[in-house]
């Protein structure tokens, strides 16, 4: 094995276990917050639940960008060819 | 392993190879139209069961478009209700052995990605015209306008990558896991699967909502009506 794929297998582990920290901490943060507010004003937890939703998809994103760039790394590294 | 990003083409018609995501698209599709044109065959207004859980369907997309777009669903409820259906029985095609979701394949994420980009620029040109629509790309001042057209492109992608991630990942893991521990085990995961290809078909609905409102300029804050 040269060192090109070593570094690209290295690199997407890297990639997928840091990028997961962020998303992992904000969408806890964002639960929480969410679950405040519903205990806070529970007739307005069909919007509450609606919107944390779809933050939480916005949140999630990064973590699947950095899965990509994992996926791109390991099967189509245009440096491997 | 196979990688996740490549497509393996069944057969050909003619020049263009047909892959299995397209076969199963295709079968979706068969399996929605003729379920569609089955039910709407008979419609009374003395609603059987049946008609009466499908209009369940119909009302819950109906008072989610008019929840997050603040508008009444008349235009919107055709596409957002295609969206959501196709994009649920595609995540849910798992359950059927052997055949894998074509949501979990590249080029029909981008497709239906690319829908929404069309249809923002379709909804907010017939909203406001095309000198509205351009308008909106200034909304909060002119500095704005070159953010805003990067924007308009990012979020589209945003959408594909979503889409794939969560749906190929699901079947990634699955795949995975089936080559480490042979039966039973993969279950608990497919379940899980099950859950996030709902949620996922439940967000890109509501995205392509929020994305069209905010091209027609719907997102004012509207007098709510005193109940």
């Amino acid at each position: 094995m040269n060192w090109l794929a070593f570094c690209s297998i290295i690199s997407a582990a890297i990639a997928v276990s840091f990028g997961a920290i962020g998303p992992a901490l904000a969408e806890g943060r964002a639960v929480a917050a969410a679950m405040d507010a519903i205990a806070r004003q529970p007739e307005a937890a069909s919007t509450i639940s609606r919107t944390l939703f779809v933050g939480l998809a916005m949140i999630e994103t990064m973590a699947i960008y950095c899965l990509v760039i994992a996926l791109l790394l390991l099967f189509a590294n245009p440096l491997l060819k | 392993m196979m990688s996740p990003l490549a497509s393996v083409p069944l057969f050909h018609i003619g020049p263009v190879p047909v892959t299995e995501a397209v076969v199963a698209t295709w079968g979706i599709m068969a399996v929605l139209v003729a379920g569609a044109a089955l039910l709407t065959r008979r419609l009374k207004l003395d609603a059987s069961a049946t008609q009466t859980a499908f209009e369940l369907i119909v009302e819950t997309v109906d008072s989610q478009i008019r929840d997050t777009m603040d508008a009444e669903p008349g235009p919107y409820r055709g596409f957002i209700g295609t969206l959501f259906v196709f994009i649920f029985v595609a995540n849910w095609t798992t359950l059927i052995p052997g055949v894998e979701p074509p949501t979990a394949h590249l080029e029909t994420d981008a497709a239906l990605a690319l829908l929404v980009f069309v249809a923002i620029i379709w909804f907010g040109v017939r909203a406001s015209g095309i000198g509205g629509y351009l308008a909106t790309f200034a909304t909060p001042s002119l500095v704005m306008v070159p953010l805003n057209l990067v924007e308009s492109v990012t979020r589209t992608f945003s959408l594909l990558v979503r889409l794939f991630g969560n749906v190929m990942s699901g079947v990634f893991v699955i795949g995975i896991v089936l080559s480490l521990a042979g039966l039973l085990v993969p279950i608990p995961l497919m379940a899980l699967d099950l859950l996030t290809g709902a949620v996922q078909a439940y967000i890109f609905a509501i995205l392509a909502m929020v994305f069209i409102a905010a091209g027609t300029g719907g997102t004012k804050p509207k007098e709510r009506k005193s109940q």
